[in-house]
């Protein structure tokens, strides 16, 4: 896969202007219900600064609940989560971006929707139109500047989805599936746009189905079986050896219930 | 009935094609009046709508029920409240407005408010429901929410404001009210058609409500070529 270097990830704390660090992200007896029913938990998993980790298992196990949790977008009913010791605040939320299976794009042009996300950070003036770039070339659509969003392939959306949380700088980014709906082509534009933010220090949360990414992604593998963590390995562990009989039953392409 | 309505073409185009002062006076009068009310309304309602689609808390559905229900509120209601308001005896008294197109715009106002809100708030919702975890995901506050969402239905709200024009400038019962009917002062389209018609000048009255018609066909028409180009822009 050939280098994509971004022009403005930077490193950790450096990103925000050297602020107290945010991570490890630490969850400790993590828990959702929803009506009157346990959906997740209790879990406890730690995310470290720097690594990918990769949330796997099989529909409703639990990993876009977990994803929503962990970036504050659900409230837990029970359980801790602790930035670099701390309860996460709005500080905290403005140093984290998330990227959905269904790019939620605005009604607004590509740059409108890159504009409207940096303004509600507060990044206007030269930073704002120095980052607006960036983002159109990393996401290979500054020939689509002026397109509505709405318009753009499948692709092309999730693209300037991912382009758009990278432009916040975020120093820890979630996608629950980005590449579900993708094609190979499309899919593999996604992971080098995570591959390069990666690179620039940004920490990857990714929830995925597709065991072959996990493989190309992943630091650590987080496994999940009916709201519970039943596996937190090393990537290479994992695939090589996986414990839990669910993990290999879902690396072999067996059911899993 | 078929004569009658080929006169009152008939005459409705006479009036139109000699640009008549006395008709030009009262298309205007009803237009600034009506235009103006639902200016003000949308000032009122867009962000009372937004409010009541982003924000939870005690009370809100109540709200909801309350702003629904004052879609259907009657005319001659809300002109008689707005007259016992701008009265003589009345709180709002010594501002001198009763009889006045002022006073018009007030009535026509509090009809139109509650329509723009109300729809506005439904088209707010359902976008909010589609942009929520974006929007919580990048850390807006409610209000910078609401900012976002009015731009992002721009196109819808403007058929919403529609509704509330074609409400304004086809009513009758609360600005004969409030405004008196009075010639060269407070006399729009609808009152004309009302006064014409109870001195039995069906002709006169036919050709005014064609002419009212038209008004409303053309508004409709630029309102929607707005909306037509937002959607072809996919904006929409």
């Amino acid at each position: 896969m050939p280098e994509l270097a971004l022009p403005f990830v930077t490193t950790g704390a450096a990103a925000a202007g050297g602020a107290q660090a945010i991570l490890p992200l630490v969850a400790t007896g993590l828990a959702y219900d929803a009506g009157g029913q346990r959906r997740l938990g209790p879990l406890d998993l730690t995310i470290e600064p720097g690594r990918r980790t990769v949330l796997m298992g099989p529909n409703g196990s639990g990993k876009s609940l977990t994803l929503r949790l962990l970036h504050g977008l659900l409230q837990p009913g029970a359980g801790r989560i602790a930035w670099a010791g701390r309860p996460a605040d709005q500080a905290i939320a403005r140093r984290q971006a998330m990227v959905f299976q269904r790019p939620i794009l605005l009604r607004r042009s590509v740059q409108g929707n890159l504009r409207h996300a940096l303004q509600s950070r507060g990044i206007h003036g030269a930073a704002q139109t120095a980052r607006l770039a960036a983002a159109l070339a990393m996401a290979d659509l500054a020939g689509f500047a002026d397109q509505p969003a709405r318009r753009l392939s499948g692709g092309e959306q999730q693209r300037l989805a991912v382009a758009r949380a990278l432009s916040l700088q975020p120093e820890i980014l979630f996608l629950d599936e980005p590449t579900a709906s993708l094609d190979p082509q499309s899919t593999w534009q996604i992971e080098r746009l995570l591959q390069a933010a990666h690179a620039g220090g940004t920490t990857i949360v990714l929830v995925t189905h597709d065991p072959g990414q996990a493989r190309r992604l992943a630091d650590t593998v987080v496994f999940l079986h009916r709201g519970r963590i039943v596996e937190q390995t090393p990537a290479a562990q994992f695939f090589e050896q996986p414990a839990s009989p669910q993990a290999q039953d879902f690396l072999a392409g067996r059911i899993v219930l | 009935m078929t004569q009658e309505f080929a006169a009152a073409f008939s005459l409705a185009w006479q009036l139109l094609a000699s640009a008549d002062p006395a008709l030009r006076e009262i298309v205007l009068r009803s237009l600034a009046v009506s235009l103006s009310a639902v200016s003000l309304a949308c000032l009122v309602a867009l962000p009372l709508g937004a409010a009541l689609a982003v924000t939870r808390g005690p009370g809100r559905t109540a709200l909801v029920l309350l702003l629904n229900a004052s879609m259907g509120l009657p005319p001659v209601v809300v002109g008689l409240l707005v007259y016992l308001l701008l009265s003589r005896s009345g709180p709002l008294g010594a501002l001198g407005l009763l009889y006045t197109p002022s006073a018009m715009i007030i009535a026509q106002t509090v009809l139109v408010t509650p329509i723009v809100a109300a729809l506005a708030r439904q088209i707010i919702a359902d976008l909010h429901a589609e942009y929520d975890e974006q929007l919580r995901s990048l850390g807006l506050t409610p209000l910078a929410t609401m900012r976002t969402l009015l731009w992002d239905a721009r196109f819808s709200l403007l058929t919403v404001a529609l509704a509330g024009f074609g409400r304004a400038i086809a009513e009758v019962g609360a600005v004969i009210i409030v405004g008196g009917n009075i010639n060269h002062v407070t006399r729009v389209m609808t009152t004309t058609i009302a006064l014409e018609t109870s001195r039995g000048n069906l002709g006169l009255a036919l050709a005014l409500g064609l002419i009212l018609i038209l008004l409303a066909l053309l508004v409709n028409g630029a309102v929607m070529a707005l909306r037509f180009s937002g959607l072809k822009a996919a904006y929409a």
